[in-house]
Protein backbone atom coordinates (compact mmCIF):
# COMPACT_ATOMS: atom_id res chain seq x y z
CA UNK A 1 0.00 0.00 0.00
CA UNK A 2 1.18 3.49 -0.81
CA UNK A 3 1.27 5.97 2.07
CA UNK A 4 -1.32 8.72 1.80
CA UNK A 5 1.22 11.51 1.42
CA UNK A 6 2.91 9.86 -1.56
CA UNK A 7 -0.51 9.17 -3.08
CA UNK A 8 -1.48 12.82 -2.84
CA UNK A 9 1.90 13.94 -4.13
CA UNK A 10 1.62 11.63 -7.11
CA UNK A 11 -1.88 12.77 -8.01
CA UNK A 12 -0.80 16.38 -7.64
CA UNK A 13 2.15 15.71 -9.92
CA UNK A 14 -0.10 14.10 -12.52
CA UNK A 15 -2.44 17.08 -12.34
CA UNK A 16 0.48 19.45 -12.79
CA UNK A 17 1.80 17.45 -15.73
CA UNK A 18 -1.68 17.39 -17.27
CA UNK A 19 -1.97 21.17 -17.19
CA UNK A 20 1.61 21.42 -18.39
CA UNK A 21 0.95 19.05 -21.27
CA UNK A 22 -1.99 21.14 -22.47
CA UNK A 23 0.18 24.28 -22.49
CA UNK A 24 2.99 22.37 -24.15
CA UNK A 25 0.61 21.13 -26.84
CA UNK A 26 -0.60 24.65 -27.47
CA UNK A 27 2.97 25.81 -28.13
CA UNK A 28 3.95 22.88 -30.34
CA UNK A 29 2.95 22.13 -33.88
CA UNK A 30 3.73 22.90 -37.50
CA UNK A 31 4.33 26.48 -36.32
CA UNK A 32 6.36 26.04 -33.17
CA UNK A 33 6.23 28.89 -30.71
CA UNK A 34 9.10 30.01 -28.53
CA UNK A 35 8.35 30.63 -24.87
CA UNK A 36 8.15 34.39 -25.42
CA UNK A 37 5.97 34.08 -28.52
CA UNK A 38 3.66 31.68 -26.73
CA UNK A 39 3.33 34.02 -23.76
CA UNK A 40 2.49 36.85 -26.13
CA UNK A 41 -0.05 34.69 -27.93
CA UNK A 42 -1.75 33.75 -24.65
CA UNK A 43 -2.03 37.40 -23.64
CA UNK A 44 -3.20 38.60 -27.01
CA UNK A 45 -5.93 36.34 -28.31
CA UNK A 46 -6.62 38.48 -31.34
CA UNK A 47 -3.14 38.26 -32.82
CA UNK A 48 -2.44 35.65 -35.45
CA UNK A 49 -0.53 33.48 -33.02
CA UNK A 50 -3.14 34.11 -30.34
CA UNK A 51 -5.78 32.85 -32.72
CA UNK A 52 -3.72 29.73 -33.36
CA UNK A 53 -3.29 29.03 -29.65
CA UNK A 54 -6.73 29.97 -28.39
CA UNK A 55 -8.92 28.86 -31.29
CA UNK A 56 -7.11 25.80 -32.55
CA UNK A 57 -4.55 24.30 -30.26
CA UNK A 58 -5.98 24.80 -26.77
CA UNK A 59 -9.46 23.48 -27.60
CA UNK A 60 -7.90 20.52 -29.36
CA UNK A 61 -5.54 19.79 -26.48
CA UNK A 62 -8.38 20.05 -23.99
CA UNK A 63 -10.56 17.76 -26.09
CA UNK A 64 -7.67 15.30 -26.18
CA UNK A 65 -7.34 15.47 -22.40
CA UNK A 66 -11.03 14.86 -21.79
CA UNK A 67 -11.19 11.98 -24.29
CA UNK A 68 -8.06 10.37 -22.83
CA UNK A 69 -9.37 10.70 -19.28
CA UNK A 70 -12.72 9.19 -20.26
CA UNK A 71 -11.21 6.26 -22.12
CA UNK A 72 -8.81 5.48 -19.28
CA UNK A 73 -11.62 5.54 -16.74
CA UNK A 74 -13.78 3.41 -19.00
CA UNK A 75 -10.91 0.94 -19.35
CA UNK A 76 -10.58 0.63 -15.56
CA UNK A 77 -14.31 0.03 -15.22
CA UNK A 78 -14.46 -2.56 -17.98
CA UNK A 79 -11.51 -4.41 -16.52
CA UNK A 80 -13.40 -4.79 -13.25
CA UNK A 81 -16.63 -5.63 -15.05
CA UNK A 82 -14.98 -8.44 -16.97
CA UNK A 83 -12.40 -9.29 -14.30
CA UNK A 84 -9.69 -9.11 -16.89
CA UNK A 85 -6.84 -6.58 -17.16
CA UNK A 86 -6.94 -6.94 -20.97
CA UNK A 87 -10.40 -5.40 -21.28
CA UNK A 88 -10.48 -2.13 -23.19
CA UNK A 89 -13.37 -0.33 -24.91
CA UNK A 90 -11.62 -0.43 -28.29
CA UNK A 91 -10.40 -4.03 -28.21
CA UNK A 92 -13.81 -5.28 -27.09
CA UNK A 93 -15.70 -3.47 -29.82
CA UNK A 94 -17.48 -0.97 -27.57
CA UNK A 95 -15.93 1.96 -29.37
CA UNK A 96 -16.79 0.21 -32.63
CA UNK A 97 -20.44 -0.04 -31.65
CA UNK A 98 -20.55 3.63 -30.71
CA UNK A 99 -18.75 4.60 -33.92
CA UNK A 100 -21.07 2.54 -36.10
CA UNK A 101 -24.18 4.02 -34.52
CA UNK A 102 -22.80 7.55 -34.87
CA UNK A 103 -21.81 7.01 -38.49
CA UNK A 104 -25.22 5.60 -39.31
CA UNK A 105 -26.79 8.65 -37.70
CA UNK A 106 -24.54 10.96 -39.75
CA UNK A 107 -25.44 9.22 -42.98
CA UNK A 108 -29.12 9.50 -42.25
CA UNK A 109 -28.64 13.16 -41.44
CA UNK A 110 -29.68 12.98 -37.80
CA UNK A 111 -29.14 16.21 -35.89
CA UNK A 112 -25.69 16.51 -34.31
CA UNK A 113 -27.29 16.88 -30.86
CA UNK A 114 -28.60 13.31 -30.99
CA UNK A 115 -25.40 11.70 -32.23
CA UNK A 116 -23.92 11.18 -28.74
CA UNK A 117 -27.13 9.37 -27.76
CA UNK A 118 -26.72 7.07 -30.73
CA UNK A 119 -23.12 6.51 -29.70
CA UNK A 120 -24.34 5.57 -26.23
CA UNK A 121 -26.82 3.12 -27.68
CA UNK A 122 -24.12 1.50 -29.80
CA UNK A 123 -21.80 1.26 -26.79
CA UNK A 124 -24.52 -0.24 -24.59
CA UNK A 125 -25.37 -2.90 -27.15
CA UNK A 126 -21.69 -3.80 -27.51
CA UNK A 127 -21.01 -4.13 -23.80
CA UNK A 128 -24.18 -6.15 -23.44
CA UNK A 129 -22.99 -8.63 -26.05
CA UNK A 130 -19.52 -8.99 -24.56
CA UNK A 131 -20.85 -8.87 -21.00
CA UNK A 132 -23.48 -11.49 -21.75
CA UNK A 133 -21.21 -13.95 -23.51
CA UNK A 134 -17.81 -13.59 -21.98
CA UNK A 135 -18.13 -12.99 -18.26
CA UNK A 136 -17.17 -15.50 -15.64
CA UNK A 137 -14.08 -17.33 -14.51
CA UNK A 138 -12.44 -20.56 -15.48
CA UNK A 139 -9.46 -21.48 -17.61
CA UNK A 140 -11.00 -20.14 -20.81
CA UNK A 141 -12.36 -16.85 -19.55
CA UNK A 142 -9.57 -14.74 -21.02
CA UNK A 143 -9.75 -16.41 -24.41
CA UNK A 144 -13.54 -16.28 -24.52
CA UNK A 145 -13.53 -12.63 -23.58
CA UNK A 146 -11.05 -11.64 -26.25
CA UNK A 147 -12.71 -13.78 -28.90
CA UNK A 148 -16.11 -12.30 -28.17
CA UNK A 149 -14.65 -8.80 -28.18
CA UNK A 150 -12.65 -9.26 -31.34
CA UNK A 151 -15.58 -10.82 -33.17
CA UNK A 152 -17.91 -8.05 -31.98
CA UNK A 153 -15.38 -5.44 -33.07
CA UNK A 154 -14.97 -6.97 -36.52
CA UNK A 155 -18.74 -7.20 -36.83
CA UNK A 156 -18.98 -3.45 -36.25
CA UNK A 157 -16.03 -2.89 -38.58
CA UNK A 158 -17.84 -4.77 -41.34
CA UNK A 159 -20.95 -2.68 -40.91
CA UNK A 160 -18.85 0.48 -40.84
CA UNK A 161 -17.19 -0.64 -44.10
CA UNK A 162 -20.63 -1.14 -45.57
CA UNK A 163 -21.58 2.44 -44.74
CA UNK A 164 -18.27 3.75 -46.04
CA UNK A 165 -18.56 1.92 -49.34
CA UNK A 166 -21.98 3.45 -49.87
CA UNK A 167 -20.82 6.96 -48.93
CA UNK A 168 -19.84 9.66 -51.45
CA UNK A 169 -16.12 10.03 -52.09
CA UNK A 170 -15.82 13.59 -50.85
CA UNK A 171 -16.77 12.69 -47.29
CA UNK A 172 -14.72 9.49 -47.14
CA UNK A 173 -11.45 10.98 -45.92
CA UNK A 174 -12.93 12.80 -42.96
CA UNK A 175 -15.04 9.77 -42.06
CA UNK A 176 -12.00 7.51 -42.16
CA UNK A 177 -9.95 9.87 -40.02
CA UNK A 178 -12.76 10.13 -37.52
CA UNK A 179 -13.04 6.35 -37.38
CA UNK A 180 -9.35 5.96 -36.67
CA UNK A 181 -9.67 8.33 -33.79
CA UNK A 182 -8.92 11.87 -34.82
CA UNK A 183 -8.92 15.14 -32.94
CA UNK A 184 -8.39 17.48 -35.94
CA UNK A 185 -11.95 18.70 -35.95
CA UNK A 186 -12.66 17.85 -32.35
CA UNK A 187 -14.45 20.41 -30.30
CA UNK A 188 -15.25 20.07 -26.66
CA UNK A 189 -18.96 20.38 -25.96
CA UNK A 190 -19.52 21.79 -22.44
CA UNK A 191 -21.81 18.90 -21.50
CA UNK A 192 -18.96 16.45 -21.96
CA UNK A 193 -17.15 18.13 -19.06
CA UNK A 194 -20.23 17.54 -16.95
CA UNK A 195 -20.27 13.89 -18.03
CA UNK A 196 -16.60 13.52 -17.16
CA UNK A 197 -16.98 15.18 -13.76
CA UNK A 198 -20.09 13.30 -12.68
CA UNK A 199 -18.80 9.93 -13.89
CA UNK A 200 -15.53 10.60 -12.12
CA UNK A 201 -17.17 11.42 -8.79
CA UNK A 202 -19.51 8.42 -9.04
CA UNK A 203 -16.68 6.06 -9.95
CA UNK A 204 -14.49 7.37 -7.17
CA UNK A 205 -17.35 6.82 -4.73
CA UNK A 206 -17.62 3.24 -5.97
CA UNK A 207 -13.86 2.68 -5.76
CA UNK A 208 -13.86 0.43 -2.69
CA UNK A 209 -16.78 -1.54 -4.11
CA UNK A 210 -14.81 -1.93 -7.34
CA UNK A 211 -11.91 -3.39 -5.33
CA UNK A 212 -14.28 -5.98 -3.91
CA UNK A 213 -15.95 -6.64 -7.25
CA UNK A 214 -12.55 -7.25 -8.83
CA UNK A 215 -12.26 -10.30 -6.57
CA UNK A 216 -15.33 -11.87 -8.15
CA UNK A 217 -19.05 -11.44 -8.03
CA UNK A 218 -19.69 -14.00 -5.29
CA UNK A 219 -16.93 -12.60 -3.10
CA UNK A 220 -18.40 -9.14 -3.56
CA UNK A 221 -21.85 -10.33 -2.54
CA UNK A 222 -20.44 -12.06 0.52
CA UNK A 223 -18.77 -8.79 1.44
CA UNK A 224 -22.06 -6.95 1.31
CA UNK A 225 -22.32 -5.63 -2.25
CA UNK A 226 -25.66 -5.84 -4.05
CA UNK A 227 -23.74 -6.92 -7.14
CA UNK A 228 -26.58 -6.86 -9.62
CA UNK A 229 -27.10 -3.12 -9.15
CA UNK A 230 -23.39 -2.48 -8.95
CA UNK A 231 -22.61 -4.35 -12.17
CA UNK A 232 -25.29 -2.46 -14.04
CA UNK A 233 -24.02 0.84 -12.74
CA UNK A 234 -20.43 0.03 -13.76
CA UNK A 235 -21.63 -1.16 -17.14
CA UNK A 236 -23.61 2.05 -17.65
CA UNK A 237 -20.73 4.29 -16.55
CA UNK A 238 -18.25 2.53 -18.85
CA UNK A 239 -20.65 2.84 -21.79
CA UNK A 240 -21.42 6.52 -21.16
CA UNK A 241 -17.73 7.37 -20.94
CA UNK A 242 -16.81 5.44 -24.08
CA UNK A 243 -19.75 6.84 -26.04
CA UNK A 244 -18.90 10.42 -25.08
CA UNK A 245 -15.25 9.92 -26.00
CA UNK A 246 -16.22 8.39 -29.35
CA UNK A 247 -18.65 11.16 -30.16
CA UNK A 248 -15.85 13.70 -29.62
CA UNK A 249 -12.91 11.97 -31.24
CA UNK A 250 -14.04 8.78 -32.95
CA UNK A 251 -12.63 5.47 -31.84
CA UNK A 252 -9.22 6.12 -30.36
CA UNK A 253 -7.88 2.73 -29.44
CA UNK A 254 -5.91 1.19 -26.60
CA UNK A 255 -5.91 4.16 -24.20
CA UNK A 256 -8.17 2.19 -21.87
CA UNK A 257 -5.63 -0.62 -21.94
CA UNK A 258 -2.28 1.18 -21.81
CA UNK A 259 -3.11 3.77 -19.18
CA UNK A 260 -4.69 1.58 -16.49
CA UNK A 261 -1.92 -0.97 -17.01
CA UNK A 262 0.88 1.55 -16.49
CA UNK A 263 -0.91 3.07 -13.52
CA UNK A 264 -1.43 -0.36 -11.94
CA UNK A 265 2.30 -0.90 -12.12
CA UNK A 266 2.87 2.49 -10.49
CA UNK A 267 0.17 2.70 -7.82
CA UNK A 268 -1.27 -0.81 -7.50
CA UNK A 269 -4.79 -2.10 -7.95
CA UNK A 270 -6.62 -0.12 -5.25
CA UNK A 271 -9.23 1.76 -7.28
CA UNK A 272 -9.31 4.63 -4.81
CA UNK A 273 -5.92 5.65 -6.17
CA UNK A 274 -6.01 3.85 -9.51
CA UNK A 275 -9.12 5.68 -10.78
CA UNK A 276 -7.85 9.24 -10.21
CA UNK A 277 -4.34 8.31 -11.34
CA UNK A 278 -5.58 6.65 -14.54
CA UNK A 279 -7.97 9.52 -15.26
CA UNK A 280 -5.24 12.14 -14.97
CA UNK A 281 -2.65 10.08 -16.80
CA UNK A 282 -5.16 9.15 -19.52
CA UNK A 283 -5.66 12.84 -20.25
CA UNK A 284 -1.95 13.53 -20.17
CA UNK A 285 -1.23 10.53 -22.39
CA UNK A 286 -3.67 11.48 -25.11
CA UNK A 287 -2.58 15.14 -25.17
CA UNK A 288 1.01 14.03 -25.73
CA UNK A 289 -0.01 11.38 -28.28
CA UNK A 290 -2.01 13.94 -30.21
CA UNK A 291 0.87 16.41 -30.13
CA UNK A 292 3.07 13.66 -31.54
CA UNK A 293 0.44 12.91 -34.19
CA UNK A 294 0.44 16.57 -35.24
CA UNK A 295 4.21 16.98 -35.36
CA UNK A 296 5.85 13.68 -36.27
CA UNK A 297 5.20 14.06 -40.03
CA UNK A 298 4.51 17.80 -39.90
CA UNK A 299 2.88 19.52 -41.71
CA UNK A 300 1.06 16.25 -42.39
CA UNK A 301 -1.26 15.40 -39.48
CA UNK A 302 -1.95 11.86 -38.40
CA UNK A 303 -5.06 10.62 -36.61
CA UNK A 304 -4.14 10.20 -32.95
CA UNK A 305 -5.60 6.68 -33.05
CA UNK A 306 -2.63 5.64 -35.19
CA UNK A 307 -0.20 6.69 -32.47
CA UNK A 308 -2.14 5.03 -29.65
CA UNK A 309 -2.51 1.83 -31.66
CA UNK A 310 1.21 1.77 -32.46
CA UNK A 311 1.89 1.98 -28.73
CA UNK A 312 -1.03 -0.19 -27.66
CA UNK A 313 -0.69 -3.21 -29.89
CA UNK A 314 2.81 -4.25 -28.70
CA UNK A 315 1.76 -3.72 -25.08
CA UNK A 316 -1.38 -5.77 -25.61
CA UNK A 317 0.62 -8.63 -27.11
CA UNK A 318 3.11 -8.40 -24.26
CA UNK A 319 0.30 -8.63 -21.70
CA UNK A 320 -1.26 -11.53 -23.55
CA UNK A 321 2.06 -13.33 -23.53
CA UNK A 322 2.44 -12.75 -19.81
CA UNK A 323 -1.08 -14.06 -19.25
CA UNK A 324 -0.10 -17.15 -21.25
CA UNK A 325 2.96 -17.70 -19.10
CA UNK A 326 0.86 -17.35 -15.96
CA UNK A 327 -1.72 -19.72 -17.40
CA UNK A 328 -4.64 -17.32 -17.04
CA UNK B 1 -28.56 -20.75 23.87
CA UNK B 2 -29.39 -18.30 21.15
CA UNK B 3 -29.70 -19.72 17.65
CA UNK B 4 -27.95 -17.52 15.13
CA UNK B 5 -28.81 -19.33 11.96
CA UNK B 6 -32.00 -21.35 11.65
CA UNK B 7 -33.31 -23.56 8.85
CA UNK B 8 -37.07 -24.02 8.77
CA UNK B 9 -38.23 -26.99 6.66
CA UNK B 10 -35.63 -26.05 4.10
CA UNK B 11 -35.65 -27.76 0.71
CA UNK B 12 -32.54 -27.17 -1.36
CA UNK B 13 -32.11 -28.59 -4.82
CA UNK B 14 -29.96 -28.01 -7.84
CA UNK B 15 -30.77 -28.99 -11.41
CA UNK B 16 -33.59 -31.28 -10.29
CA UNK B 17 -31.52 -33.10 -7.67
CA UNK B 18 -32.66 -32.69 -4.09
CA UNK B 19 -29.84 -31.91 -1.69
CA UNK B 20 -31.83 -31.77 1.50
CA UNK B 21 -35.55 -31.84 2.15
CA UNK B 22 -37.33 -30.52 5.23
CA UNK B 23 -34.10 -29.47 6.88
CA UNK B 24 -34.95 -28.19 10.35
CA UNK B 25 -31.83 -27.13 12.15
CA UNK B 26 -30.55 -24.48 14.52
CA UNK B 27 -26.94 -23.40 14.46
CA UNK B 28 -26.35 -21.90 17.88
CA UNK B 29 -23.42 -19.89 19.14
CA UNK B 30 -20.52 -21.88 20.49
CA UNK B 31 -21.22 -24.78 18.12
CA UNK B 32 -18.70 -26.12 15.64
CA UNK B 33 -20.57 -27.93 12.89
CA UNK B 34 -19.04 -30.27 10.38
CA UNK B 35 -20.81 -30.77 7.04
CA UNK B 36 -20.03 -34.20 5.63
CA UNK B 37 -21.09 -35.93 2.45
CA UNK B 38 -19.63 -37.56 -0.64
CA UNK B 39 -18.43 -35.61 -3.68
CA UNK B 40 -21.10 -33.78 -5.62
CA UNK B 41 -23.79 -34.34 -3.02
CA UNK B 42 -24.43 -30.59 -2.72
CA UNK B 43 -22.43 -29.36 0.28
CA UNK B 44 -21.40 -26.19 -1.55
CA UNK B 45 -24.92 -25.53 -2.79
CA UNK B 46 -26.29 -25.91 0.73
CA UNK B 47 -23.68 -23.51 2.10
CA UNK B 48 -24.49 -21.00 -0.64
CA UNK B 49 -28.16 -21.27 0.21
CA UNK B 50 -27.44 -20.70 3.90
CA UNK B 51 -25.40 -17.62 2.92
CA UNK B 52 -28.37 -16.30 0.95
CA UNK B 53 -26.45 -16.53 -2.33
CA UNK B 54 -28.87 -18.93 -3.97
CA UNK B 55 -32.57 -19.22 -3.18
CA UNK B 56 -34.00 -22.25 -1.41
CA UNK B 57 -36.52 -24.41 -3.21
CA UNK B 58 -38.86 -24.14 -0.22
CA UNK B 59 -38.66 -23.16 3.43
CA UNK B 60 -36.66 -20.36 4.98
CA UNK B 61 -33.24 -19.54 6.33
CA UNK B 62 -33.43 -17.23 9.34
CA UNK B 63 -30.49 -15.04 10.21
CA UNK B 64 -30.93 -13.50 13.67
CA UNK B 65 -34.68 -14.20 13.35
CA UNK B 66 -35.04 -12.53 9.97
CA UNK B 67 -35.54 -14.25 6.64
CA UNK B 68 -32.18 -14.02 4.87
CA UNK B 69 -33.67 -13.27 1.46
CA UNK B 70 -35.29 -10.14 2.90
CA UNK B 71 -32.06 -8.76 4.32
CA UNK B 72 -29.78 -6.45 2.33
CA UNK B 73 -26.41 -8.00 1.44
CA UNK B 74 -24.57 -5.49 3.61
CA UNK B 75 -26.55 -6.47 6.71
CA UNK B 76 -25.90 -10.14 5.94
CA UNK B 77 -22.18 -9.52 5.45
CA UNK B 78 -21.88 -8.00 8.91
CA UNK B 79 -23.29 -11.18 10.48
CA UNK B 80 -22.32 -13.97 8.15
CA UNK B 81 -19.16 -14.72 6.22
CA UNK B 82 -18.28 -17.54 3.89
CA UNK B 83 -15.01 -18.98 2.68
CA UNK B 84 -15.56 -20.18 -0.87
CA UNK B 85 -14.11 -23.41 -2.14
CA UNK B 86 -11.90 -21.73 -4.73
CA UNK B 87 -9.89 -18.58 -4.38
CA UNK B 88 -8.65 -16.97 -7.60
CA UNK B 89 -7.06 -13.54 -7.55
CA UNK B 90 -6.89 -11.83 -10.95
CA UNK B 91 -5.65 -8.32 -10.12
CA UNK B 92 -2.40 -7.92 -8.28
CA UNK B 93 -3.48 -6.29 -5.05
CA UNK B 94 -1.20 -6.76 -2.05
CA UNK B 95 -1.81 -9.36 0.64
CA UNK B 96 -2.56 -6.64 3.19
CA UNK B 97 -5.04 -4.90 0.87
CA UNK B 98 -6.80 -8.18 0.24
CA UNK B 99 -7.03 -8.99 3.94
CA UNK B 100 -8.45 -5.50 4.50
CA UNK B 101 -11.34 -6.15 2.09
CA UNK B 102 -12.92 -8.00 5.01
CA UNK B 103 -13.66 -4.59 6.52
CA UNK B 104 -15.73 -3.60 3.49
CA UNK B 105 -19.20 -4.26 4.98
CA UNK B 106 -18.27 -2.35 8.14
CA UNK B 107 -17.13 0.84 6.44
CA UNK B 108 -19.27 3.74 5.24
CA UNK B 109 -19.49 4.91 1.64
CA UNK B 110 -16.57 7.35 1.64
CA UNK B 111 -14.89 5.90 4.73
CA UNK B 112 -11.32 4.62 4.59
CA UNK B 113 -9.82 1.81 6.63
CA UNK B 114 -8.44 3.18 9.89
CA UNK B 115 -5.52 2.08 12.08
CA UNK B 116 -7.83 -0.25 13.94
CA UNK B 117 -8.84 -2.03 10.74
CA UNK B 118 -5.23 -2.36 9.70
CA UNK B 119 -4.42 -3.82 13.11
CA UNK B 120 -7.09 -6.48 12.63
CA UNK B 121 -5.80 -7.32 9.16
CA UNK B 122 -2.22 -7.67 10.37
CA UNK B 123 -3.35 -9.88 13.22
CA UNK B 124 -5.29 -12.15 10.85
CA UNK B 125 -2.30 -12.34 8.50
CA UNK B 126 -0.15 -13.44 11.45
CA UNK B 127 -2.78 -15.96 12.50
CA UNK B 128 -2.65 -17.73 9.12
CA UNK B 129 1.13 -17.71 9.06
CA UNK B 130 1.52 -15.20 6.22
CA UNK B 131 3.60 -12.74 8.24
CA UNK B 132 6.13 -10.99 6.03
CA UNK B 133 3.88 -11.42 2.96
CA UNK B 134 1.95 -8.17 3.57
CA UNK B 135 3.37 -6.26 0.61
CA UNK B 136 3.42 -9.23 -1.78
CA UNK B 137 1.09 -9.41 -4.76
CA UNK B 138 -1.76 -11.90 -4.41
CA UNK B 139 -1.29 -13.12 -7.98
CA UNK B 140 2.04 -14.64 -7.00
CA UNK B 141 0.74 -16.68 -4.08
CA UNK B 142 0.67 -20.48 -4.12
CA UNK B 143 -2.66 -22.28 -3.87
CA UNK B 144 -2.25 -22.89 -0.16
CA UNK B 145 -1.14 -19.32 0.55
CA UNK B 146 -4.10 -17.90 -1.38
CA UNK B 147 -6.36 -20.16 0.62
CA UNK B 148 -4.93 -18.95 3.93
CA UNK B 149 -5.23 -15.35 2.80
CA UNK B 150 -8.90 -15.86 1.93
CA UNK B 151 -9.40 -17.24 5.43
CA UNK B 152 -7.59 -14.23 6.90
CA UNK B 153 -9.96 -11.88 5.00
CA UNK B 154 -12.86 -13.77 6.52
CA UNK B 155 -11.47 -13.31 10.02
CA UNK B 156 -11.04 -9.60 9.37
CA UNK B 157 -14.71 -9.50 8.39
CA UNK B 158 -15.51 -10.78 11.93
CA UNK B 159 -18.82 -12.47 11.16
CA UNK B 160 -20.72 -14.19 13.97
CA UNK B 161 -21.54 -17.05 11.59
CA UNK B 162 -18.76 -18.66 9.60
CA UNK B 163 -19.53 -20.90 6.65
CA UNK B 164 -16.39 -22.61 5.40
CA UNK B 165 -16.31 -24.63 2.19
CA UNK B 166 -13.43 -27.07 2.51
CA UNK B 167 -11.11 -24.60 4.25
CA UNK B 168 -8.29 -27.13 4.36
CA UNK B 169 -8.09 -27.57 0.57
CA UNK B 170 -4.52 -27.18 -0.72
CA UNK B 171 -3.18 -26.95 2.82
CA UNK B 172 -0.38 -29.02 4.32
CA UNK B 173 -0.92 -30.75 7.64
CA UNK B 174 0.52 -27.92 9.71
CA UNK B 175 -1.68 -25.31 8.12
CA UNK B 176 -4.77 -27.52 8.21
CA UNK B 177 -4.37 -27.67 11.98
CA UNK B 178 -3.59 -23.97 12.14
CA UNK B 179 -6.75 -22.97 10.28
CA UNK B 180 -8.96 -25.39 12.19
CA UNK B 181 -7.48 -24.13 15.47
CA UNK B 182 -8.37 -20.59 14.43
CA UNK B 183 -11.95 -21.62 13.70
CA UNK B 184 -12.07 -23.34 17.08
CA UNK B 185 -10.83 -20.18 18.82
CA UNK B 186 -13.49 -18.15 17.02
CA UNK B 187 -16.21 -20.56 18.09
CA UNK B 188 -15.11 -21.10 21.69
CA UNK B 189 -13.71 -17.74 22.71
CA UNK B 190 -15.85 -15.39 20.63
CA UNK B 191 -19.06 -17.42 20.91
CA UNK B 192 -19.42 -17.67 17.17
CA UNK B 193 -20.84 -20.52 15.16
CA UNK B 194 -19.08 -22.33 12.34
CA UNK B 195 -20.34 -24.74 9.70
CA UNK B 196 -17.45 -26.38 7.90
CA UNK B 197 -17.71 -28.60 4.84
CA UNK B 198 -14.99 -31.20 5.17
CA UNK B 199 -13.74 -34.29 3.41
CA UNK B 200 -11.40 -35.25 6.21
CA UNK B 201 -13.54 -37.20 8.65
CA UNK B 202 -10.77 -37.11 11.24
CA UNK B 203 -10.55 -33.33 11.24
CA UNK B 204 -14.30 -33.40 11.89
CA UNK B 205 -13.78 -35.92 14.69
CA UNK B 206 -11.10 -33.79 16.27
CA UNK B 207 -12.74 -30.36 16.07
CA UNK B 208 -16.49 -30.52 15.53
CA UNK B 209 -19.14 -30.49 18.23
CA UNK B 210 -21.95 -31.27 15.79
CA UNK B 211 -22.26 -32.98 12.43
CA UNK B 212 -24.61 -32.55 9.51
CA UNK B 213 -24.54 -35.40 7.01
CA UNK B 214 -25.96 -35.32 3.50
CA UNK B 215 -26.72 -38.74 2.06
CA UNK B 216 -28.26 -37.72 -1.25
CA UNK B 217 -31.89 -37.66 -2.42
CA UNK B 218 -32.64 -35.11 0.27
CA UNK B 219 -31.80 -37.41 3.16
CA UNK B 220 -29.89 -35.82 6.01
CA UNK B 221 -28.94 -36.43 9.62
CA UNK B 222 -27.72 -33.97 12.20
CA UNK B 223 -26.61 -34.16 15.79
CA UNK B 224 -23.76 -34.06 18.28
CA UNK B 225 -20.55 -35.58 17.00
CA UNK B 226 -20.61 -38.33 19.65
CA UNK B 227 -23.93 -39.66 18.36
CA UNK B 228 -23.37 -39.31 14.68
CA UNK B 229 -19.75 -39.93 13.86
CA UNK B 230 -19.28 -43.69 13.92
CA UNK B 231 -18.39 -46.57 11.66
CA UNK B 232 -21.98 -47.32 10.65
CA UNK B 233 -23.01 -43.83 9.60
CA UNK B 234 -19.74 -43.21 7.78
CA UNK B 235 -20.02 -46.47 5.85
CA UNK B 236 -23.53 -45.52 4.87
CA UNK B 237 -22.44 -41.96 3.98
CA UNK B 238 -19.47 -42.80 1.80
CA UNK B 239 -20.62 -46.23 0.61
CA UNK B 240 -17.34 -47.84 1.46
CA UNK B 241 -15.92 -49.89 4.33
CA UNK B 242 -14.58 -47.82 7.22
CA UNK B 243 -12.45 -48.94 10.12
CA UNK B 244 -12.66 -47.22 13.45
CA UNK B 245 -9.60 -46.96 15.68
CA UNK B 246 -9.21 -45.63 19.18
CA UNK B 247 -6.38 -43.11 19.60
CA UNK B 248 -5.16 -41.12 22.58
CA UNK B 249 -7.24 -38.14 21.38
CA UNK B 250 -10.42 -40.04 20.61
CA UNK B 251 -11.96 -42.17 17.89
CA UNK B 252 -10.52 -41.87 14.38
CA UNK B 253 -11.51 -43.45 11.08
CA UNK B 254 -9.57 -45.17 8.32
CA UNK B 255 -10.59 -46.60 4.98
CA UNK B 256 -11.39 -50.25 5.70
CA UNK B 257 -10.47 -53.27 3.61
Amino acid sequence: MIPTTIRRLLLFLLLLLSVGSIFFASATGSVSLEWQEWLGAIQNADSQQGELVWRLRLPRAMAAWVVGAMLAMSGCLMQVLLRNPLADPYVLGVSGGAAFATLLGMVYGITVVFLPWLALLGALVSVLIVFGLARGTGPWSGTRLLLTGVVTASGWAAMISLILSLSPDNSLRSMLFWLMGDLSYASLPPWSLLVLASCFILTLGLARSLNVLAMGETTARLLGEPTRNLLWLVYLLASILTATAVSIAGSVGFVGLIVPHLMRMLVGSDHRILIPAATLFGGLFLVLSDTLARTILSPQQLPVGVITALLGVPLFLLLLNRARLKGV
Amino acid sequence: MKAKLVCRSLDVSIAGTTICSKLNLEFAEGQFWGLLGPNGIGKTTLLKCLAGLTPAHAGTVLLENQAIDKLPRRAIARLLGMLQQHTVYVFDASVLETALTGRHPHLGYWEREGGNDKEKALEAIRAVDLEGFEARSVTGLSGGEARRLAFASLMVQEPAILLLDEPTNHLDLKHQIRIMNQVEIQVKNQQRVALVALHDVNLAARYCSHILMLFGDGEWRAGPVSELLNQDTLEKLYQCPVESVQTSTGRRFLPGG
